[in-house]
């Protein structure tokens, strides 16, 4: 059964359509790609489903259940988190806090139980510790966990970003260029954290990205989107062998 | 050197005030990126709330205070609900003038409700508290003002930093979108900023009337003047610098009274933060804000 489902989706700007008739199906455990040429309407997509925008065409549905006009937080409360293209952490909070923002919701205890310092609030934090604290081991952040999220090198920013969204507790995770600005090594292990979620937490991953060497290694299926609307879908070697793929990434041949 | 020590015992508790008023502004700053000029007039009617209750009803100086406390988190809410709120996505300037325009609707509602002449508050603090040495002699009300601005501080501390409403707010100041799509409400964690602010409003009032016993409509507007120029002093939106922020101020003052000029001491004071300003345009301890290119 299909975890995320899209029927239509689309969303107008004034007299441009930004995004038109996008449908798709990710499956549950799936390593799903959403790529194509810069301002194609990715991210769009990505503000689309987090409910960012709210669509003006068209549904969007997680595990059956249609989520159109729920605002972000019902909807990462559903289950539905996501990373950012340009890092946006919490900068000014430790590595641990960032992640401890994402768990918030998980943490059960009243503002009086937390100001009083009295009932479920020391087991409720500690818990809370302990969580987060195995989410940076399995990201390796877990030596840094008391530094600030700005002093973090780039490559561990991305990964962290990746943490705090897993600390939401989703179903669904939603990556945006997960690999921007990074090294092959650091791409190459990246890869393998992204591998390692999807089989350890049995999550769901729908990424986009522009490191095809990425795309191809670790994506089951693809979904190309030019000018805001969906040119080619399917297997992962059969997308990116399509000719029309080709020719919107390279241009016409002379 | 006996009268050194009062004086700047007087100056932290004067600056310890200011300190409690200044940390409404910045944390309603730092999360909802306003200045809430009505916030001086959220003291003055907490004022006039805890006055009435123990002049006219009698009640006893704790449910006083606590009720003062209550009704200014309603108020302040209510303001953030009513006149901020439809506001947010609109110009710094549109809130801006909003917001003056809520400091002066709370004076002239006291104005009609509680007339311009001033009342006398009668202090919440014991005579018999008061701390006399041949060396020295501590009011009681300066003691109960160190010592509560103290308590408060280490509370609102360890409440931003280890809980979870702590860290909401936290990250809703630096970043509304991303928190939200963390799951993060970013209008309740305002409520709750604009709720903390106004209790500790109520707070700083109760001190205010009851070391300086005179309450009218315009009461909260120096002294919220000056908190403001604490908060901008010790860098706005910052926690701590609304404290250090605050009692410096207090000290600049109280000290600039008893041995320079006490006319001058208001001009003193804002001109040490127009120095500080220059020389640190961020205030003590803002943040330097790298402009990306």
């Amino acid at each position: 059964m299909a975890i995320l489902e899209t029927n239509g989706l689309g969303i107008q700007f004034g007299g441009l359509k930004a995004v038109d008739e996008f449908s798709i199906k990710v499956e549950k455990g799936q390593l799903y790609g959403l790529i194509g040429p810069n301002g194609a309407g990715k991210t769009t997509v990505f503000n689309l489903i987090t409910g960012v925008y709210k669509p003006t065409s068209g549904t969007f549905s997680l595990g059956g259940e249609i989520l159109n006009g729920l605002n972000p937080v019902q909807i990462n409360r559903k289950g539905i988190a996501r990373t950012f293209q340009n890092i946006r952490l919490f900068s000014k909070m430790t590595v641990l806090d960032n992640v401890k923002v994402g768990y918030a919701s998980s943490i059960k205890y009243s503002m009086a139980e937390s100001i009083l310092r009295i009932g479920r609030y020391s087991k409720e934090e500690k818990n809370a510790n302990e969580r987060c604290m195995e989410l940076l081991k399995v990201f390796d952040l877990d030596k840094e966990a008391s530094m600030l999220a700005s002093n973090l090198p780039y490559g561990k920013q991305r990964k962290l970003e990746i943490a705090r969204a897993m600390a939401t507790g989703p179903k669904l995770l939603l990556l945006d260029e997960p690999a921007a600005g990074m090294n092959p090594n650091e791409t190459a292990e990246l890869m393998n954290t992204i591998r390692f979620v999807r089989d350890n937490f049995d999550m769901t991953i729908l990424l986009i990205e522009h490191d095809m060497k990425l795309v191809a290694g670790i994506c089951e299926e693809l979904t190309v989107l030019n000018f805001g609307q969906v040119l080619s879908q399917g297997e992962t070697s059969k997308v990116l062998n399509d000719p029309k793929v080709i020719t919107a990434y390279l241009g016409e041949d002379e | 050197m006996s009268s050194f020590l009062s004086y700047v015992l007087s100056g932290i508790s004067l600056g310890s005030i200011y300190a409690l008023i200044a940390l409404g502004y910045t944390m309603v700053y730092g999360i909802a990126k306003m200045l809430n000029f009505a916030h001086g007039d959220v003291i003055m009617i907490g004022g006039y709330i805890v006055y009435t209750a123990l002049s006219t009803y009698h009640f006893p100086v704790w449910i006083s205070i606590i009720s003062g406390m209550l009704s200014c988190i309603i108020i302040g809410v209510v303001i953030e609900k009513v006149a901020y709120k439809p506001l947010r996505n609109t110009s710094p300037l549109t809130v801006l003038i909003t917001a003056i325009g809520v400091s002066y609707l709370l004076q002239n509602i006291a104005l009609l409700i509680f007339g311009s002449a001033a009342k006398s508050f009668t202090s919440v603090v014991p005579k018999e508290w008061t701390i006399k040495t041949s060396f020295v002699t501590i009011s009681g009300e300066t003691i109960v003002t160190i010592v509560v601005t103290v308590i408060i501080m280490i509370a609102l501390t360890l409440f931003v930093n280890k809980t979870k409403t702590g860290k909401a707010m936290r990250a809703v100041s630096e970043d509304k979108g991303a928190a939200q799509l963390m799951g993060i409400n970013v209008n309740k964690t305002i409520s709750i900023t604009f709720a903390i602010g106004s209790g500790l409003a109520a707070v700083a009032a109760v001190l205010l009337c009851s070391t300086y016993p005179l309450l009218s409509p315009y009461t909260g507007a120096m002294p919220g003047i000056k908190a403001f120029t604490a908060a901008v002093f010790g860098g706005i939106g910052s926690i701590p610098g609304a404290m250090i922020g605050g009692i410096v101020l207090g000290l600049i003052e109280c000290l600039s009274k008893a041995y320079i000029s006490s006319q001058l001491s208001d001009a003193i004071v804002f001109a040490v933060l127009i120095i500080i300003l220059l020389v640190k345009p961020t205030g003590l301890l803002g943040k330097k804000i790298n402009e990306k290119v």
